[in-house]
């Protein structure tokens, strides 16, 4: 007798029949574990929550008053029939690839992930299993990432530059994980760091928790280009084009994401600058991490799973596709990200 | 290629006039003069023969990254530009080699025709002593399509900038038939020996787009109006020993329209004239249809020269007994223009471009509305006091253009775009209905917002049917009007005909699909038109 697989794809998301739990569900349901806090992982409405302790605070904060259950990383929960376990994905703090076990037979599904250790979020950790469903966001081997010192230093360039002129630097960066992982990378010598709200929101949660964060300023009235010359502002994607921004003058603007290893991409932004950092693993990251995970069959999701897939079937993996609701091309994110004001 | 890479981040680093030109005049002033001379090819659209095909180049690339040549085609359309896409695919340089610019593309010149195998140990191991930036500026001088955010006439600035000496000057000495094989730095731009020729033509002047009411323009009596005419903008340069037919592009084409070769016997020594080179017949030009099969031939059947003899009408004087005479005012040269032409013997292929006259801005803008009758794509508005100036500056010459024709189509299938458009769907394919199908019939790709670019983008992902390669095939839903410019029969498309300039002009969120035009209203303003009937718009 065959029995049914232990992860099935719905039309509300990851299913696991014998454990009666969905993965990062993006429709109502009983009972939804969840792999982060970034909005398209973690959404409203479901009846009860499950998620690390580190990825807690944030999702309290983002969902409001939810019932939500944590697990340390590691810790092995019995749920139905089955093995559940939280292990670190890499991607922002608290994040997590979530392990189902029964009778010996593992899966893993991966969230979002990256395997550089970005010096903040607890480090990609390998889980080995028989079928890994992974995300593959940057799955075209045009998307390869430069060190963090070096894209770092960089920064620190552009930053150290505009001061010298007299201008304000606005870095646009998602405010969950890449925005904190900026302000403890760059060099905080070089002028004042500042933060917009919704920046300073999540900063001030994770800081609380006892991630290692430097101290920032957040910009209200009275803080501007005057108060803070040559100041260094985290802000959302797409918020220097706001009114908001005015208050900084002729400042100086930079987009940080992995999109911007595409110049077409970066010149739709029109002047102002590129960095290459994405809390996404790159494509020899991909590839890496899905041969540690010693799994035979790979599901991919989220990102360029065509082609991701057809190559992951060369390289002699049985690989197949998990559609997800209203799935493009990755750079669609980006897209909207890039014009649209990005959620909290 | 260092220094060459240095330049491009800075010109790419900003959008600013001011900066792009000082980042360019601190290049001229510092680079070796090879490169400098090289640069200005390069940025005047003076490109290397291709040494290498853009397939060829994917499939080595494709190779030394040891992916899949699949792969390699899935990545491109999402990087949206081929030597982008192999920049970033190659491993990282195994040694750093420390060659120029102009070693590069002297290698590149060298390197055309040679058999494939050499071609390719070539290109790979220039790649392997190069950084991303640089192979990525490599490429793209090999694959063409350079551009680097500067127009000639920024170029020329800064030029003028790091030389000291004048912009006309200096844009008159880049004009013509030079390689950076033939001259030097020193030859061309300090002393002006490059061209060795006489038949260096003069730059151009270009007129803006009239969108304002033309009463704006202050008296008739201050302006001059002729006809738009729709064909090649030519400069013809007749002097001691130099015969040339230049077109706008700067690219010498006497030879493709052998008829004007008795003007040299007939127009005195040290004439310039501007005009525009016309397909013939009788006393009418014929529509630029009937040119378009002249263009591009090396050389040209007497079939052809019989079906479409060409003409050139004479719409202005840049120089006359081997006098300079751009800074006198039009009416001036155009008096002169008229005085050379009248002494030509009859049935030479050199006629004046006609004035239009007018006594007040309401009766000419009612002729305007006859241009299609006359073959011509609008009229022209000339300052008589306006000197022949470099490029384009707006005030004195205006083309103040007919409506276009519109249609409303359905988009049928979508393509990702190139460069800032890299993964947007912006390419489209049209169709119109005849009977219960749909014919697709035009392409188009701009018009629209970015904005707009991102919305169908995200409609087209969720309504694709088929793909095939870099093409969707989607869910016939979407309505556009597009304008287009003229129309003319084709065997080679399946609905029979081709539109000339077809862009999109609005997104009709209003209309239904079963709204569209038809096939048979296409038809019908093809007799029409081809008939030099004036049309009625096909657009509901």
């Amino acid at each position: 007798m065959t029995r049914q697989p232990l992860l099935t794809f719905t039309d509300r998301g990851i299913f696991c029949p014998e454990g009666g739990f969905y993965i990062d569900p993006w429709r109502p349901v009983d009972r939804a574990l969840i792999t982060h806090g970034h909005s398209d992982h973690a959404r409203p409405g479901h009846r009860s929550y499950l998620s690390t302790e580190a990825a807690a605070p944030v999702i309290r904060h983002r969902l409001g008053p939810i019932q939500l259950e944590t697990v340390a990383y590691g810790a092995p929960q019995q749920i139905g029939a089955v093995t559940v376990s939280f292990h670190p994905a890499g991607h922002v703090p608290g994040s997590a690839q979530i392990r189902v076990e029964r009778g010996g037979e593992v899966w893993v599904v991966s969230g979002d992930y990256k395997t550089e250790v970005d010096g903040l979020s607890e480090p990609f950790e390998p889980v080995r299993c028989n079928t890994f469903i992974s995300e593959c966001t940057f799955g075209l081997p045009v998307f390869r990432w430069a060190p963090q010192a070096e894209v770092m230093a960089r920064i620190n360039r552009w930053w150290a530059a505009n001061a010298a002129e007299g201008r304000v630097s606005i870095l646009g960066a998602y405010a969950l994980g890449k925005a904190q992982r900026l302000m403890l990378g760059i060099d905080q010598t070089i002028g004042p760091l500042l933060t917009h709200g919704a920046v300073e929101e999540t900063t001030a949660i994770l800081r609380a928790q006892g991630y290692p964060l430097p101290a920032t300023t957040r910009v209200t009235a009275g803080i501007d280009a005057k108060s803070h010359p040559g100041a260094l502002v985290i802000a959302p994607p797409g918020a220097e084009a706001t009114p908001w921004a005015n208050r900084f003058g002729a400042f100086a603007s930079a987009f940080a994401s992995g999109w911007m290893q595409i110049r077409g991409i970066r010149r739709r932004r029109g002047a102002s600058t590129g960095f290459v950092v994405s809390d996404h693993a790159d494509w020899p990251g991909l590839n890496a991490a899905i041969r540690e995970t010693g799994a035979s069959r790979v599901y991919v999701t989220h990102g360029y799973t065509q082609v991701f897939r057809r190559w992951l079937a060369e390289q002699g993996y049985d690989a197949g596709i998990v559609a997800t609701e209203y799935e493009g091309e990755g750079i669609e994110t980006a897209a909207e990200g890039m014009i649209e004001e990005p959620g909290p | 290629m260092k220094r060459f890479a240095r330049l491009f981040a800075a010109l790419d680093a900003t959008t600013r006039t001011s900066e792009k030109t000082s980042a360019l005049a601190d290049y001229f002033r510092d680079a070796p003069e090879e490169d400098r001379l090289w640069t200005i090819a390069l940025l005047s659209g003076r490109r290397p023969k291709r040494a290498v095909t853009a397939t060829e180049l994917a499939q080595w690339a494709a190779e030394a990254a040891d992916l899949p040549y699949w792969l390699f085609e899935e990545t491109y359309p999402v990087v949206g530009d081929l030597a982008e896409t192999i920049a970033l695919i190659l491993p990282p340089p195994d040694q750093a080699q420390a060659q120029g610019l102009s070693e590069h593309l002297t290698t590149l010149v060298r390197l055309t025709g040679r058999p494939a195998e050499e071609r390719k140990q070539a290109i790979l191991s220039a790649w392997a002593g190069m950084e991303q930036d640089e192979r990525f500026l490599f490429n793209k001088l090999i694959t063409g399509g350079f551009r680097m955010g500067v127009s000639q006439g920024l170029m020329t600035r800064a030029l003028a900038q790091a030389t000291g000496l004048p912009e006309t000057e200096l844009a008159h000495r880049l004009m013509g038939d030079w390689t950076p094989a033939r001259t030097s730095y020193a030859a061309l731009i300090l002393s002006n020996e490059g061209t060795g020729a006489g038949a260096q033509p003069y730059p151009f002047a270009l007129a803006s787009p009239l969108e304002a009411d033309p009463a704006a323009l202050g008296p008739p009596a201050d302006w001059f109006a002729e006809w738009k005419w729709d064909g090649i903008r030519g400069q013809l340069v007749n002097r001691r020993g130099a015969f040339a037919l230049w077109s706008r592009g700067e690219d010498l084409v006497t030879d493709r329209f052998p008829e004007f070769a008795p003007l040299a016997d007939f127009l005195p020594e040290g004439t310039v004239i501007d005009g525009e080179v016309l397909a013939w017949r009788g006393e009418t030009p014929l529509p630029f249809a009937a040119l378009q099969t002249r263009i591009g031939r090396k050389t040209v059947p007497k079939k052809v020269l019989a079906e479409a003899p060409a003409r050139l009408l004479a719409y202005d004087l840049l120089e006359a007994d081997g006098r300079d005479l751009r800074a006198a005012p039009f009416a001036e040269r155009r008096a002169r223009l008229e005085e050379i032409v009248a002494a030509l013997p009859a049935g030479l292929p050199l006629g004046l471009s006609p004035e239009v006259s007018f006594m007040d801005w309401s009766t000419l803008a009612e002729t305007r509305q006859g241009a299609r009758d006359a073959v011509a794509e609008g009229l022209m508005l000339k300052r008589r006091s306006s000197a022949y100036f470099t490029g384009r500056k707006r005030g004195d010459w205006w083309k103040w253009k007919l409506d276009p024709f519109t249609v409303d189509a359905v988009m049928l299938y979508a393509q990702a775009g190139h460069g800032r458009r890299a993964s947007l769907f912006t390419d489209f394919t049209f169709a119109v209905r005849d009977g219960d199908q749909l014919v697709p019939f035009a392409k188009a790709y701009s018009g629209l917002t970015d904005e707009e670019f991102a919305e169908i983008t995200r409609w087209v992902r969720q309504n694709t049917l088929e793909r095939f390669g870099p093409v969707r095939r989607v869910t016939p839903e979407l309505v556009f009007e597009l304008a287009f410019e003229g129309i003319q029969a084709s065997t080679r498309h399946k609905s029979g005909i081709a539109l000339r300039f077809p862009r999109m002009l609005r997104w009709r969120r209003d209309k239904p699909v079963t709204e569209i035009d038809t096939l048979d209203g296409l038809k019908t303003l093809l007799a029409t038109t081809s008939g030099h009937v004036h049309p009625s718009n096909t657009g509901a």
